[in-house]
Protein backbone atom coordinates (compact mmCIF):
# COMPACT_ATOMS: atom_id res chain seq x y z
CA UNK A 1 0.00 0.00 0.00
CA UNK A 2 1.68 3.54 -0.61
CA UNK A 3 2.41 5.56 2.10
CA UNK A 4 -0.16 8.69 2.50
CA UNK A 5 2.56 10.57 5.10
CA UNK A 6 5.79 9.72 5.70
CA UNK A 7 7.37 10.30 9.22
CA UNK A 8 11.22 9.80 9.93
CA UNK A 9 13.42 10.88 12.96
CA UNK A 10 10.96 13.72 13.58
CA UNK A 11 12.08 15.44 16.47
CA UNK A 12 10.29 18.78 18.19
CA UNK A 13 12.30 20.72 20.97
CA UNK A 14 9.75 23.81 22.02
CA UNK A 15 11.98 26.86 23.37
CA UNK A 16 11.68 26.03 26.77
CA UNK A 17 13.92 23.05 26.08
CA UNK A 18 11.34 20.90 26.13
CA UNK A 19 11.82 17.82 23.71
CA UNK A 20 7.77 16.94 23.25
CA UNK A 21 9.36 14.10 20.38
CA UNK A 22 12.31 12.33 20.23
CA UNK A 23 12.58 10.86 17.05
CA UNK A 24 9.73 9.91 15.55
CA UNK A 25 9.17 7.08 12.68
CA UNK A 26 5.57 6.77 11.17
CA UNK A 27 4.13 5.52 7.99
CA UNK A 28 0.35 6.11 7.21
CA UNK A 29 -0.98 4.16 4.48
CA UNK A 30 -3.61 5.75 1.67
CA UNK A 31 -6.74 5.03 2.75
CA UNK A 32 -6.69 3.95 6.18
CA UNK A 33 -7.93 4.97 8.98
CA UNK A 34 -4.87 4.89 12.19
CA UNK A 35 -5.70 5.85 15.52
CA UNK A 36 -2.72 7.64 17.70
CA UNK A 37 -2.94 6.73 21.36
CA UNK A 38 -1.58 8.41 24.11
CA UNK A 39 -2.05 9.64 27.46
CA UNK A 40 -1.93 13.62 28.11
CA UNK A 41 0.98 15.02 26.67
CA UNK A 42 2.28 11.62 24.89
CA UNK A 43 2.82 14.14 21.59
CA UNK A 44 -0.04 13.17 20.02
CA UNK A 45 -0.90 17.38 19.02
CA UNK A 46 3.03 18.35 18.82
CA UNK A 47 3.09 15.49 15.92
CA UNK A 48 -0.11 16.57 14.17
CA UNK A 49 1.24 20.00 14.48
CA UNK A 50 4.74 19.39 12.96
CA UNK A 51 3.21 17.45 9.97
CA UNK A 52 0.20 20.10 9.26
CA UNK A 53 2.28 23.12 9.50
CA UNK A 54 1.43 24.50 12.94
CA UNK A 55 4.61 24.19 14.58
CA UNK A 56 8.34 23.55 13.02
CA UNK A 57 9.56 20.15 13.31
CA UNK A 58 13.40 20.50 15.09
CA UNK A 59 14.68 17.40 13.12
CA UNK A 60 14.00 15.03 11.08
CA UNK A 61 12.11 14.46 7.54
CA UNK A 62 7.83 14.99 6.91
CA UNK A 63 6.37 13.69 4.05
CA UNK A 64 2.65 13.94 2.72
CA UNK A 65 1.93 12.94 -0.66
CA UNK A 66 5.36 12.57 -1.80
CA UNK A 67 5.94 16.32 -0.17
CA UNK A 68 8.13 17.51 1.98
CA UNK A 69 5.90 19.42 4.56
CA UNK A 70 8.78 22.71 5.22
CA UNK A 71 10.21 22.40 1.55
CA UNK A 72 7.07 22.28 -0.55
CA UNK A 73 4.74 23.64 2.23
CA UNK A 74 2.01 24.47 -0.46
CA UNK A 75 1.75 20.99 -1.88
CA UNK A 76 1.75 19.19 1.41
CA UNK A 77 -0.74 21.42 2.69
CA UNK A 78 -2.82 21.26 0.36
CA UNK A 79 -3.86 17.50 0.67
CA UNK A 80 -3.98 18.27 4.64
CA UNK A 81 -7.39 19.12 6.12
CA UNK A 82 -7.26 19.76 9.86
CA UNK A 83 -9.55 19.56 12.85
CA UNK A 84 -8.43 21.02 16.18
CA UNK A 85 -8.49 19.60 19.54
CA UNK A 86 -10.12 23.40 20.75
CA UNK A 87 -13.27 24.31 19.23
CA UNK A 88 -12.04 27.10 17.60
CA UNK A 89 -14.36 29.06 15.59
CA UNK A 90 -15.00 33.15 14.72
CA UNK A 91 -18.77 33.23 16.50
CA UNK A 92 -20.20 35.94 14.68
CA UNK A 93 -19.80 34.89 11.40
CA UNK A 94 -22.00 32.77 9.41
CA UNK A 95 -21.89 29.11 9.14
CA UNK A 96 -21.75 28.76 5.26
CA UNK A 97 -19.20 31.43 5.02
CA UNK A 98 -16.49 30.39 7.33
CA UNK A 99 -16.80 27.13 5.31
CA UNK A 100 -16.70 29.15 2.01
CA UNK A 101 -13.63 30.94 3.41
CA UNK A 102 -11.73 27.58 4.36
CA UNK A 103 -12.44 26.44 0.69
CA UNK A 104 -10.63 29.65 -0.46
CA UNK A 105 -7.71 30.09 2.21
CA UNK A 106 -6.52 26.61 0.84
CA UNK A 107 -6.62 28.40 -3.37
CA UNK A 108 -9.75 26.48 -4.56
CA UNK A 109 -12.81 28.35 -6.19
CA UNK A 110 -15.84 28.71 -5.01
CA UNK A 111 -18.00 25.27 -5.04
CA UNK A 112 -21.26 26.19 -4.10
CA UNK A 113 -22.53 22.14 -4.97
CA UNK A 114 -19.56 21.05 -3.44
CA UNK A 115 -20.50 22.84 -0.04
CA UNK A 116 -24.19 22.14 -0.25
CA UNK A 117 -23.43 18.54 -0.61
CA UNK A 118 -20.86 18.33 2.41
CA UNK A 119 -22.65 20.88 4.32
CA UNK A 120 -26.14 18.38 4.01
CA UNK A 121 -23.85 15.42 4.86
CA UNK A 122 -22.89 16.84 8.25
CA UNK A 123 -26.76 17.66 8.89
CA UNK A 124 -25.13 21.49 8.88
CA UNK A 125 -27.30 22.56 5.84
CA UNK A 126 -30.34 23.27 7.69
CA UNK A 127 -28.10 25.89 10.32
CA UNK A 128 -26.14 27.37 7.27
CA UNK A 129 -27.21 30.93 7.72
CA UNK A 130 -26.55 30.86 11.44
CA UNK A 131 -23.89 32.74 13.26
CA UNK A 132 -21.41 30.11 14.85
CA UNK A 133 -22.23 31.50 18.42
CA UNK A 134 -25.92 29.61 17.97
CA UNK A 135 -25.00 26.49 17.47
CA UNK A 136 -24.68 23.86 20.12
CA UNK A 137 -21.43 21.72 21.06
CA UNK A 138 -21.62 19.29 18.97
CA UNK A 139 -22.55 21.34 15.60
CA UNK A 140 -19.63 23.17 16.02
CA UNK A 141 -17.76 20.20 15.95
CA UNK A 142 -18.96 19.66 12.76
CA UNK A 143 -18.25 22.87 11.28
CA UNK A 144 -14.38 22.64 12.02
CA UNK A 145 -14.86 18.86 10.17
CA UNK A 146 -16.60 20.86 7.27
CA UNK A 147 -13.92 23.57 7.41
CA UNK A 148 -11.39 20.87 6.90
CA UNK A 149 -13.15 18.54 4.23
CA UNK A 150 -14.14 21.65 2.06
CA UNK A 151 -10.92 22.10 -0.06
CA UNK A 152 -11.36 18.08 -0.28
CA UNK A 153 -8.26 17.01 1.26
CA UNK A 154 -6.39 13.66 0.47
CA UNK A 155 -6.06 13.03 4.18
CA UNK A 156 -6.91 14.48 7.51
CA UNK A 157 -6.00 14.83 11.13
CA UNK A 158 -8.56 14.72 13.70
CA UNK A 159 -7.48 15.55 17.16
CA UNK A 160 -8.96 14.25 19.60
CA UNK A 161 -12.34 14.99 17.79
CA UNK A 162 -14.86 13.08 20.65
CA UNK A 163 -13.19 14.74 23.54
CA UNK A 164 -15.33 15.44 26.45
CA UNK A 165 -18.22 14.98 23.53
CA UNK A 166 -21.63 12.53 25.05
CA UNK A 167 -21.84 9.37 24.04
CA UNK A 168 -24.10 10.01 21.09
CA UNK A 169 -22.40 12.80 19.60
CA UNK A 170 -19.67 10.11 19.57
CA UNK A 171 -21.23 7.99 17.77
CA UNK A 172 -21.95 10.40 15.13
CA UNK A 173 -18.49 10.91 14.90
CA UNK A 174 -17.71 7.45 14.10
CA UNK A 175 -19.72 7.79 11.46
CA UNK A 176 -18.80 10.42 10.05
CA UNK A 177 -15.45 8.95 9.60
CA UNK A 178 -16.10 5.72 8.23
CA UNK A 179 -18.11 7.40 5.76
CA UNK A 180 -14.92 9.02 4.80
CA UNK A 181 -13.18 6.48 4.45
CA UNK A 182 -15.25 5.10 2.29
CA UNK A 183 -14.94 7.71 0.14
CA UNK A 184 -11.43 7.58 0.14
CA UNK A 185 -9.56 9.71 2.50
CA UNK A 186 -7.04 8.67 5.07
CA UNK A 187 -7.90 9.41 8.14
CA UNK A 188 -5.21 10.19 11.54
CA UNK A 189 -7.36 10.50 14.55
CA UNK A 190 -5.20 11.29 17.97
CA UNK A 191 -7.71 9.89 21.02
CA UNK A 192 -6.94 8.76 24.28
CA UNK A 193 -10.24 6.67 24.59
CA UNK A 194 -9.15 3.83 23.73
CA UNK A 195 -12.51 2.35 22.86
CA UNK A 196 -12.90 4.68 20.29
CA UNK A 197 -9.23 3.33 18.85
CA UNK A 198 -10.71 -0.27 19.13
CA UNK A 199 -13.96 0.38 17.30
CA UNK A 200 -12.62 2.31 14.09
CA UNK A 201 -9.05 2.19 13.29
CA UNK A 202 -7.94 -0.44 11.06
CA UNK A 203 -4.09 0.37 12.83
CA UNK A 204 -3.36 1.48 16.12
CA UNK A 205 -0.27 3.71 16.89
CA UNK A 206 0.53 3.95 20.70
CA UNK A 207 2.91 7.40 21.17
CA UNK A 208 4.15 8.41 24.97
CA UNK A 209 6.49 10.65 26.27
CA UNK A 210 8.06 11.68 22.27
CA UNK A 211 7.88 8.11 21.05
CA UNK A 212 6.07 6.29 18.90
CA UNK A 213 5.98 2.42 21.51
CA UNK A 214 4.50 0.66 18.99
CA UNK A 215 2.07 0.73 15.25
CA UNK A 216 0.44 -2.50 14.38
CA UNK A 217 -3.10 -3.58 12.78
CA UNK A 218 -5.81 -3.13 15.31
CA UNK A 219 -7.06 -6.82 14.99
CA UNK A 220 -3.56 -8.49 15.33
CA UNK A 221 -2.65 -6.35 18.57
CA UNK A 222 -5.75 -7.57 19.77
CA UNK A 223 -4.55 -10.87 19.02
CA UNK A 224 -1.13 -10.76 19.67
CA UNK A 225 -1.44 -9.37 22.99
CA UNK A 226 -4.71 -10.84 23.79
CA UNK A 227 -4.84 -11.87 26.80
CA UNK A 228 -7.45 -14.03 28.89
CA UNK A 229 -8.76 -14.43 32.18
CA UNK A 230 -10.72 -18.19 32.84
CA UNK A 231 -12.46 -17.76 36.16
CA UNK A 232 -14.00 -21.35 37.22
CA UNK A 233 -16.75 -20.55 40.17
CA UNK A 234 -16.67 -23.45 42.51
CA UNK A 235 -19.67 -25.11 44.24
CA UNK A 236 -18.26 -25.08 47.52
CA UNK A 237 -14.81 -23.08 48.85
CA UNK A 238 -11.36 -25.26 49.01
CA UNK A 239 -8.43 -24.06 51.41
CA UNK A 240 -5.37 -25.33 49.10
CA UNK A 241 -5.19 -25.77 45.45
CA UNK A 242 -5.61 -30.06 45.15
CA UNK A 243 -2.92 -32.01 44.06
CA UNK A 244 -2.90 -32.70 40.51
CA UNK A 245 -3.68 -28.54 39.67
CA UNK A 246 -0.22 -27.44 40.91
CA UNK A 247 2.24 -25.97 38.43
CA UNK A 248 -0.17 -24.11 35.84
CA UNK A 249 0.00 -20.71 37.42
CA UNK A 250 -3.62 -21.11 39.14
CA UNK A 251 -4.78 -18.63 41.91
CA UNK A 252 -7.34 -19.06 44.37
CA UNK A 253 -10.04 -16.03 44.97
CA UNK A 254 -12.88 -14.58 46.79
CA UNK A 255 -11.54 -17.19 49.34
CA UNK A 256 -11.40 -20.19 47.88
CA UNK A 257 -14.34 -19.95 45.31
CA UNK A 258 -13.15 -19.17 42.29
CA UNK A 259 -9.75 -20.19 40.92
CA UNK A 260 -8.86 -18.02 38.63
CA UNK A 261 -6.59 -19.39 35.12
CA UNK A 262 -4.96 -16.79 32.75
CA UNK A 263 -3.70 -17.67 29.39
CA UNK A 264 -3.16 -16.83 26.00
CA UNK A 265 -5.68 -16.90 23.57
CA UNK A 266 -3.58 -17.00 20.48
CA UNK A 267 -1.56 -19.67 21.61
CA UNK A 268 -1.80 -22.80 19.99
CA UNK A 269 -2.85 -24.92 23.38
CA UNK A 270 -5.06 -22.74 25.91
CA UNK A 271 -5.01 -25.47 28.27
CA UNK A 272 -8.35 -25.22 29.16
CA UNK A 273 -9.79 -28.82 28.16
CA UNK A 274 -6.75 -30.32 30.74
CA UNK A 275 -7.90 -28.07 33.38
CA UNK A 276 -11.61 -29.16 33.16
CA UNK A 277 -10.78 -32.49 33.49
CA UNK A 278 -8.09 -32.29 35.99
CA UNK A 279 -10.69 -30.27 38.00
CA UNK A 280 -13.03 -33.11 37.51
CA UNK A 281 -10.51 -35.78 38.39
CA UNK A 282 -9.88 -33.91 41.62
CA UNK A 283 -13.51 -34.19 42.46
CA UNK A 284 -13.92 -30.20 42.34
CA UNK A 285 -17.65 -29.34 41.25
CA UNK A 286 -18.21 -26.37 39.09
CA UNK A 287 -20.52 -23.93 39.61
CA UNK A 288 -20.18 -20.94 36.50
CA UNK A 289 -17.18 -20.11 33.94
CA UNK A 290 -16.56 -16.68 32.65
CA UNK A 291 -13.59 -15.41 30.74
CA UNK A 292 -12.47 -12.29 29.82
CA UNK A 293 -10.35 -11.00 27.41
CA UNK A 294 -8.12 -7.95 27.96
CA UNK A 295 -8.97 -4.71 26.43
CA UNK A 296 -6.59 -2.61 24.50
CA UNK A 297 -7.06 -0.34 27.31
CA UNK A 298 -5.03 -2.99 29.45
CA UNK A 299 -2.30 -3.42 26.68
CA UNK A 300 -1.84 0.15 26.71
CA UNK A 301 -1.58 0.33 30.18
CA UNK A 302 0.95 -2.37 30.40
CA UNK A 303 3.06 -0.96 27.26
CA UNK A 304 3.25 2.68 28.67
CA UNK A 305 4.44 0.62 32.27
CA UNK A 306 6.91 -1.46 30.37
CA UNK A 307 8.48 1.76 28.90
CA UNK A 308 8.50 3.88 31.98
CA UNK A 309 10.16 0.70 33.60
CA UNK A 310 12.73 0.69 30.56
CA UNK A 311 13.30 4.12 31.38
CA UNK B 1 0.92 33.13 -5.45
CA UNK B 2 -2.50 31.70 -4.17
CA UNK B 3 -4.27 34.69 -5.34
CA UNK B 4 -7.57 32.84 -3.98
CA UNK B 5 -6.27 32.50 -0.81
CA UNK B 6 -5.75 36.42 -0.52
CA UNK B 7 -8.59 37.27 -1.79
CA UNK B 8 -10.32 34.87 1.23
CA UNK B 9 -8.38 36.55 3.40
CA UNK B 10 -9.36 40.10 2.19
CA UNK B 11 -13.32 39.15 1.74
CA UNK B 12 -13.44 37.86 5.23
CA UNK B 13 -11.84 40.44 6.77
CA UNK B 14 -13.80 43.22 4.61
CA UNK B 15 -17.23 41.41 5.18
CA UNK B 16 -16.37 41.48 9.69
CA UNK B 17 -16.10 45.30 8.47
CA UNK B 18 -19.47 45.63 6.67
CA UNK B 19 -21.08 43.76 9.39
CA UNK B 20 -20.40 46.82 11.36
CA UNK B 21 -20.88 49.51 8.75
CA UNK B 22 -22.71 52.14 10.32
CA UNK B 23 -20.55 52.60 13.51
CA UNK B 24 -18.00 52.55 10.99
CA UNK B 25 -19.33 55.42 9.18
CA UNK B 26 -20.49 57.48 11.72
CA UNK B 27 -17.59 57.82 14.44
CA UNK B 28 -15.27 59.36 12.15
CA UNK B 29 -18.15 61.44 10.99
CA UNK B 30 -18.72 62.34 14.23
CA UNK B 31 -15.44 62.74 15.74
CA UNK B 32 -14.34 64.69 12.44
CA UNK B 33 -17.52 67.17 13.15
CA UNK B 34 -16.29 67.74 17.12
CA UNK B 35 -12.61 68.58 15.99
CA UNK B 36 -14.09 71.13 13.71
CA UNK B 37 -16.67 72.51 16.18
CA UNK B 38 -13.35 72.57 18.77
CA UNK B 39 -10.40 73.33 16.69
CA UNK B 40 -11.89 75.03 13.67
CA UNK B 41 -14.62 77.78 15.21
CA UNK B 42 -14.16 77.67 19.02
CA UNK B 43 -10.45 78.02 18.48
CA UNK B 44 -9.73 78.41 15.04
CA UNK B 45 -11.90 81.74 15.15
CA UNK B 46 -8.76 83.42 17.63
CA UNK B 47 -6.14 81.93 14.78
CA UNK B 48 -6.60 83.56 11.72
CA UNK B 49 -4.65 81.88 9.20
CA UNK B 50 -1.52 79.39 8.94
CA UNK B 51 1.03 80.29 6.46
CA UNK B 52 -1.91 81.75 4.51
CA UNK B 53 -4.36 79.33 4.59
CA UNK B 54 -7.68 79.27 7.38
CA UNK B 55 -6.78 77.53 10.77
CA UNK B 56 -10.01 75.44 9.87
CA UNK B 57 -8.52 73.96 6.65
CA UNK B 58 -4.93 73.88 7.75
CA UNK B 59 -5.81 71.31 10.65
CA UNK B 60 -8.14 68.55 7.91
CA UNK B 61 -4.96 66.82 6.70
CA UNK B 62 -3.48 66.66 10.05
CA UNK B 63 -6.95 64.80 11.14
CA UNK B 64 -7.26 62.82 8.17
CA UNK B 65 -3.64 61.20 9.05
CA UNK B 66 -4.97 60.89 12.92
CA UNK B 67 -7.79 59.11 12.04
CA UNK B 68 -6.23 57.04 8.94
CA UNK B 69 -2.84 56.23 10.76
CA UNK B 70 -5.64 54.81 14.31
CA UNK B 71 -7.73 53.27 11.98
CA UNK B 72 -5.11 51.42 9.78
CA UNK B 73 -3.49 50.59 12.98
CA UNK B 74 -6.01 49.45 15.25
CA UNK B 75 -7.92 47.43 12.57
CA UNK B 76 -4.82 45.29 11.31
CA UNK B 77 -3.71 44.83 14.83
CA UNK B 78 -7.14 43.54 15.80
CA UNK B 79 -7.70 41.59 12.24
CA UNK B 80 -4.29 39.40 12.99
CA UNK B 81 -4.88 39.19 16.95
CA UNK B 82 -8.45 38.16 16.91
CA UNK B 83 -7.76 34.53 15.44
CA UNK B 84 -4.98 34.29 18.13
CA UNK B 85 -6.47 34.73 20.35
CA UNK B 86 -9.51 32.57 19.74
CA UNK B 87 -7.47 29.86 18.07
CA UNK B 88 -8.65 29.70 14.63
CA UNK B 89 -5.49 31.55 13.28
CA UNK B 90 -4.55 27.16 13.04
CA UNK B 91 -6.29 27.54 9.93
CA UNK B 92 -3.91 30.20 8.51
CA UNK B 93 -1.20 27.91 9.81
CA UNK B 94 -1.72 25.04 8.31
CA UNK B 95 -2.85 26.57 5.26
CA UNK B 96 -0.95 26.64 1.58
CA UNK B 97 -0.34 30.57 2.05
CA UNK B 98 2.95 32.04 2.24
CA UNK B 99 4.01 34.83 4.60
CA UNK B 100 3.25 37.39 1.49
CA UNK B 101 -0.17 36.21 0.75
CA UNK B 102 -1.32 36.47 4.69
CA UNK B 103 0.19 39.67 4.78
CA UNK B 104 -1.58 40.68 1.38
CA UNK B 105 -4.58 39.81 2.81
CA UNK B 106 -5.06 41.15 5.84
CA UNK B 107 -3.03 44.23 5.41
CA UNK B 108 -4.90 44.98 2.09
CA UNK B 109 -8.02 45.04 4.43
CA UNK B 110 -6.88 46.71 6.98
CA UNK B 111 -5.94 49.86 4.53
CA UNK B 112 -8.93 49.44 2.92
CA UNK B 113 -10.84 50.51 5.93
CA UNK B 114 -8.80 53.14 6.86
CA UNK B 115 -8.74 54.59 3.19
CA UNK B 116 -12.74 54.32 3.37
CA UNK B 117 -12.47 56.23 7.04
CA UNK B 118 -10.34 58.59 5.53
CA UNK B 119 -12.05 59.53 2.11
CA UNK B 120 -15.41 59.81 4.66
CA UNK B 121 -13.50 62.28 6.79
CA UNK B 122 -12.10 64.73 3.74
CA UNK B 123 -16.00 64.44 2.67
CA UNK B 124 -16.85 65.70 6.34
CA UNK B 125 -14.44 68.49 6.62
CA UNK B 126 -15.63 69.87 2.81
CA UNK B 127 -18.98 70.30 4.25
CA UNK B 128 -17.24 72.84 6.90
CA UNK B 129 -14.32 74.32 5.24
CA UNK B 130 -13.04 75.18 1.88
CA UNK B 131 -10.62 72.51 0.47
CA UNK B 132 -8.46 72.72 -2.39
CA UNK B 133 -6.51 69.83 -3.33
CA UNK B 134 -3.33 71.26 -5.30
CA UNK B 135 -1.80 67.89 -5.79
CA UNK B 136 -4.55 65.37 -5.64
CA UNK B 137 -2.01 62.69 -6.68
CA UNK B 138 0.01 63.38 -4.41
CA UNK B 139 -2.48 63.50 -2.11
CA UNK B 140 -3.98 60.01 -3.00
CA UNK B 141 -0.29 58.51 -2.79
CA UNK B 142 0.49 59.67 0.29
CA UNK B 143 -3.13 57.93 1.50
CA UNK B 144 -2.59 55.00 -0.10
CA UNK B 145 1.52 54.70 1.52
CA UNK B 146 0.05 55.77 5.18
CA UNK B 147 -2.82 53.40 5.19
CA UNK B 148 -0.47 50.74 3.73
CA UNK B 149 2.09 51.50 6.46
CA UNK B 150 0.80 51.86 9.71
CA UNK B 151 -1.71 48.75 8.70
CA UNK B 152 1.62 46.80 8.59
CA UNK B 153 2.78 48.19 11.43
CA UNK B 154 -0.69 46.90 13.53
CA UNK B 155 -0.37 43.51 11.86
CA UNK B 156 3.08 43.49 13.63
CA UNK B 157 1.37 45.00 16.59
CA UNK B 158 -1.83 42.21 16.48
CA UNK B 159 1.52 39.25 16.08
CA UNK B 160 3.38 40.39 19.50
CA UNK B 161 0.38 41.36 21.71
CA UNK B 162 -0.38 38.92 24.03
CA UNK B 163 -3.06 40.23 25.46
CA UNK B 164 -5.89 42.96 24.48
CA UNK B 165 -4.61 45.56 27.21
CA UNK B 166 -1.08 45.56 25.38
CA UNK B 167 -2.95 45.72 21.75
CA UNK B 168 -4.23 49.05 22.90
CA UNK B 169 -0.90 50.14 24.75
CA UNK B 170 1.21 50.86 21.88
CA UNK B 171 -1.71 53.20 20.07
CA UNK B 172 -2.41 55.09 22.76
CA UNK B 173 0.97 55.51 24.58
CA UNK B 174 2.95 55.62 21.40
CA UNK B 175 1.07 56.38 18.54
CA UNK B 176 -1.46 58.96 19.48
CA UNK B 177 0.81 61.33 20.90
CA UNK B 178 3.32 61.01 18.08
CA UNK B 179 0.67 62.25 15.61
CA UNK B 180 -0.84 64.63 18.25
CA UNK B 181 2.86 66.13 18.49
CA UNK B 182 3.42 65.14 15.00
CA UNK B 183 1.77 68.59 13.58
CA UNK B 184 -1.79 68.01 13.11
CA UNK B 185 -3.04 71.04 14.73
CA UNK B 186 -0.42 72.93 13.77
CA UNK B 187 2.72 73.96 11.91
CA UNK B 188 6.52 73.25 13.18
CA UNK B 189 7.52 76.45 12.51
CA UNK B 190 5.22 78.01 15.31
CA UNK B 191 7.21 75.95 17.67
CA UNK B 192 10.54 77.42 19.98
CA UNK B 193 13.52 76.40 17.59
CA UNK B 194 14.51 73.32 20.24
CA UNK B 195 11.37 72.06 20.03
CA UNK B 196 11.34 72.16 15.91
CA UNK B 197 14.93 70.41 16.09
CA UNK B 198 13.17 67.62 18.77
CA UNK B 199 10.02 67.19 16.75
CA UNK B 200 11.62 66.30 13.57
CA UNK B 201 12.53 63.26 15.04
CA UNK B 202 8.75 62.49 15.16
CA UNK B 203 8.13 60.22 12.23
CA UNK B 204 4.68 61.26 11.70
CA UNK B 205 6.34 65.03 11.44
CA UNK B 206 6.94 63.65 7.83
CA UNK B 207 3.81 61.97 6.84
CA UNK B 208 1.80 64.96 8.16
CA UNK B 209 3.83 67.65 6.24
CA UNK B 210 4.06 65.83 3.03
CA UNK B 211 0.50 65.11 2.99
CA UNK B 212 -0.84 69.13 3.64
CA UNK B 213 1.68 69.84 1.02
CA UNK B 214 -0.33 68.02 -1.70
CA UNK B 215 -2.80 69.98 -0.43
CA UNK B 216 -1.45 73.47 -0.04
CA UNK B 217 1.83 73.47 -1.58
CA UNK B 218 3.07 74.38 1.91
CA UNK B 219 4.97 71.87 4.25
CA UNK B 220 7.61 71.57 7.37
CA UNK B 221 9.77 69.60 5.77
CA UNK B 222 10.98 69.20 2.00
CA UNK B 223 8.51 66.96 -0.02
CA UNK B 224 11.10 64.14 -0.85
CA UNK B 225 12.12 63.43 2.28
CA UNK B 226 8.06 63.17 3.04
CA UNK B 227 8.08 60.47 0.35
CA UNK B 228 11.73 59.03 1.58
CA UNK B 229 10.54 58.40 5.22
CA UNK B 230 7.43 56.93 4.71
CA UNK B 231 8.66 54.50 2.01
CA UNK B 232 11.73 53.90 4.91
CA UNK B 233 8.92 52.89 6.95
CA UNK B 234 7.12 51.04 4.96
CA UNK B 235 10.11 48.92 3.71
CA UNK B 236 11.20 48.49 7.54
CA UNK B 237 8.06 46.96 8.97
CA UNK B 238 7.91 44.67 5.54
CA UNK B 239 11.48 43.51 6.66
CA UNK B 240 10.06 42.93 10.29
CA UNK B 241 6.84 40.96 9.24
CA UNK B 242 9.15 38.79 6.65
CA UNK B 243 11.44 37.83 9.94
CA UNK B 244 8.23 37.49 11.99
CA UNK B 245 7.37 34.83 9.28
CA UNK B 246 10.40 33.08 8.52
CA UNK B 247 10.99 32.67 12.49
CA UNK B 248 7.39 31.93 13.58
CA UNK B 249 8.00 34.48 16.34
CA UNK B 250 4.99 34.56 18.41
CA UNK B 251 2.88 32.45 15.66
CA UNK B 252 4.35 29.04 14.93
CA UNK B 253 6.29 27.81 17.81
Amino acid sequence: MTAMVEVSGARKVYDGGFEALKGVDLEIRKGEILALLGPNGAGKTTLISVICGLAMPSGGTIRVGGHDVVADFREARSLIGLVPQEVSLEPFEKVINTVRFSRGLFGKRRDDALIEDLLRRLSLWDKRDEPIRALSGGMKRRVLIAKALSHEPAVLFLDEPTAGVDVELRRDMWEIVEDLRRRGTTIILTTHYIEEAEAIADRIGVINGGEILLVEETDSLMARMGHKTLRVELDSPVDTLPPGLEGRGLTLEEGGRVIVYEYDSAAERSGIARLMADMTQAGLVVRDIETRKDSLEDIFVGLVKKQETAA
Amino acid sequence: MNWLGIWAIYRYEMTRFFRTLLQSFISPVISTSLYFVVFGAAIGSRIEQVEGVSYGAFIVPGLVMLSVVMQAVSNASFGIYFPKFIGTIYELLSAPVNFLEVVTGYVGAAATKALFIGVVILGTASLFVDLTIQHPLAMVAFLLLTCTSFALLGFILGIWAKNFEQLQLVPMLIITPLIFLGGSFYSISMLPPAWQTITLFNPVVYLISGFRWAFFGMSDVPVGLSLLAIAGFTALCIGIVWWIFRTGWRIRP
